[in-house]
């Protein structure tokens, strides 16, 4: 029967996606997984003074960061990655509903995606550059004598925060044009014709409807900041450090691998409960 | 809750350099069923949405009982719109829909539930109130989108192509559910649809529009016997629309209109017309009657007999439609309704020699060249 027989070369050859699949795993395994699972037995292990590590089980990594009262970095990290995330929607909402009904929205949606086409460090130095203590911005007060002495906006909380926002809204803006592109323009149409009035269509009819966007758009912003390392190293002030510089220090300079590890562990579970704290809460309002 | 009346006021409408609508006036009667039909992009919707709110006129006015309401933002309205495809809110459930306007209105929670039991009970989905949007079939949720509707007790209601995306059968039946609705809730409905076997079957009234003018106005009868021009007639239901030249006028009803492909017929003279000017005459398939044997003509009524070959059957149940070549090589449509028990007949088929006959009267001028 050679039908049947191309049937099931037709069907079979479905598997082929399997195959592709099995790639990325293997991927992820080797470059994520492994990873992380060593990072976490790393954080397990006696602490070799001349960096590294020694295999020896040993609790003293966390005990380290108990002692060096990490609390306050952590509660300032989720902190500004909060604030981050929060302004981040703020400003997407707006936008990304005005890049859905804009004429111009290709090129609109271009213009957002064109910042990750640079390095993230190069463009942070670009804002060094304008905020600067010789900065551009400064340079401009100085000369019109608006100022007698320069401004000082970077090295500090606000500056970490401009930065973070600046480096994470396109994450914020794409999972809400998608949610607000996928909604019928008529459901505010038919919120108006039943008698809403403009603000009462955004509260009523649009937030509700793009709830989902907006968690997407919380975690993208909110699960890197967490991480974030260069922003407060090349921006932020003394009381700005985050997570990401106290491991990345543990790592380099106190030569603390079993305690550089422990905050990563620490971070890691943190997330994975920020993400399904988000997603879980997300899905439970929707289906009510 | 009694309807009011429209009056639509010499307006104009533009998007960019497109004239949307051409200084269109229409009056539309308290408490009436009156549809707007047309192609696509004759501007009917344009015109819906002007009267919802949703657009504005570039000049004119629309009045709703002798008040203008072109100042008035669509929340202001007493007018509520269907749309085609239905805009429920994905959120919220058929109750929480139907309660969005009465919860706007800040209605107490039991007058909240009184309305919505009995806007449930009318469009008969008392066991899907608790459902989602997504759960709903294309009919039932067309039925919430009304009952949502009709929740604000508005004065006239719009109805933007409400049954176009539902299948034929359902179609029907949410039709004559639309009819029952109006004759219960007793108020304007204007009803935008591009079919005109819907226009037709359930309105009052009917504005034929197209190109941005309507073209013709008038109750379904009107529209359909007396087309005002080719567009209409071709638009509303079926014809043969033929080209000849005027050779007499036998009275002031009746004229013979000789046709190149055709031979001469006698037509019914509903414009002025005089020997030799080029009309355009068009007659309905199912009001010629077809047969074997040659017709003898009775009680001396003029009639007009054509003969011809079956070229073409379409066999439909409940009617036939044949398509017959005229001896000159014409193709005239006829369809014929199956009133009797067929198989008693002796059945008209393919090749068949056949004998057409039809009234005068059914023939007629739609448009005149004077030459």
């Amino acid at each position: 029967m050679t039908s049947k027989h191309e049937r099931d070369e037709v069907l079979s050859s479905g598997s082929g996606y399997e195959k592709y699949g099995s790639i990325y795993l293997i991927w992820l395994v080797i470059f994520f997984v492994i990873p992380v699972i060593v990072i976490l037995a790393y954080s397990f292990l006696t602490r070799d003074y001349q960096g590294g590590i020694i295999l020896k089980f040993s609790l003293q990594g966390y005990k380290d960061i108990f002692n060096l009262n990490y609390l306050t970095v952590f509660i300032r990290t989720v902190i500004i990655s909060f604030i981050s995330a929060a302004i981040c929607i703020l400003i997407a909402v707006p936008v990304s509903y005005y890049i859905v009904y804009s004429k111009l929205k290709n090129f609109l949606l271009l213009l957002v995606i064109i910042p990750f086409w640079t390095n993230s460090l190069i463009r942070i130095y670009a804002w060094i550059f304008i905020l600067g203590n010789n900065g551009l911005i400064n340079q401009l007060l100085l000369n019109s004598g608006i100022v007698n002495s320069y401004v000082k906006f970077i090295y500090n909380n606000a500056a970490v925060l401009l930065i973070l926002v600046y480096t994470y809204l396109p994450f914020a803006i794409l999972p809400l044009f998608s949610s607000i592109e996928r909604l019928e323009k008529q459901l505010f149409e038919a919120a108006m014709d039943l008698g809403c009035t403009k603000r009462q269509v955004f509260f009523k009819v649009l937030l509700p409807n793009i709830k989902q966007g907006i968690v997407s758009a919380f975690v993208f912003v909110f699960i890197p900041a967490l991480g974030t390392y260069a922003v407060p190293e090349l921006v932020g002030g003394k009381n700005s450090r985050l997570i990401g510089n106290e491991i990345a220090r543990q790592l380099t300079i106190a030569r603390n691998w079993p305690a550089a590890a422990a905050i990563s562990s620490i971070l890691l579970i943190l997330t994975i409960i920020a993400v399904i704290v988000f997603i879980y809460g997300g899905e439970k309002r929707e289906t009510r | 809750m009694p309807g009011s009346s429209v009056s639509i006021i010499e307006v104009d409408k533009y998007f960019g350099d497109f004239h949307v609508l051409k200084n269109v006036s229409l009056e539309i009667e308290e408490n009436e069923f009156f549809s707007l039909l047309g192609p696509s992009g004759c501007g009917k919707t344009t015109l819906l949405r002007i009267i919802a709110g949703l657009e504005d006129v570039d000049d004119g006015d629309v009045l709703l009982d002798d008040k203008s309401i072109l100042n008035l933002p669509p929340n202001k309205r007493p007018v509520n719109t269907i749309f085609q495809n239905y805009a429920l809110f994905p959120h919220l459930s058929v109750y929480e829909n139907i309660a969005f306007p009465l919860r706007l209105k800040k209605f107490s929670e039991s007058e909240i539930k009184r309305r919505v039991d009995w806007l449930l009970n009318l469009v008969r989905l008392e066991e899907h109130a608790q459902k989602k949007p997504s759960q709903l079939s294309g009919g039932q949720k067309q039925r919430v989108s009304l009952a949502r509707a009709l929740a604000n007790e508005p004065k006239v209601l719009l109805l933007d192509e409400p049954v176009s995306a539902l299948d034929a059968k359902l179609r029907q039946e949410l039709l004559i559910e639309l009819d029952n609705l109006h004759d219960r809730v007793g108020i304007t409905f204007i009803y935008v649809t591009h079919d005109q076997a819907e226009a037709i079957s359930i309105s009052d009234h009917v504005a034929v529009m197209n190109s941005g003018v309507v073209v013709q106005y008038g109750t379904p009868y009107e529209i359909y016997e007396s087309p005002a021009d080719t567009f209409v007639a071709n638009f509303i239901g079926e014809s043969n629309l033929m080209k000849g030249d005027v050779v007499e006028i036998l009275s002031d009803e009746y004229i013979v209109v000789e046709f190149p492909s055709f031979g001469r017929v006698i037509c019914y003279r509903d414009k002025p017309v005089k020997v030799d000017d080029t009309v355009l005459i068009t007659l309905r398939p199912e009001k010629i009657r077809i047969m074997h044997n040659k017709p003898t003509p009775s009680d001396g009524v003029p009639g007009n007999v054509v003969h011809g070959i079956v070229d073409e059957v379409i066999y439909m149940g409940y009617q036939t439609k044949y398509f017959i070549k005229t001896d000159e090589g014409y193709i005239l449509k006829v369809y014929k309704q199956h009133v009797s028990y067929l198989l008693d007949e002796r059945i008209i088929k393919w090749k068949d020699e056949v004998f057409l006959y039809w009234n005068p009267d059914d023939s007629f001028i739609v448009e005149v060249e004077e030459n």
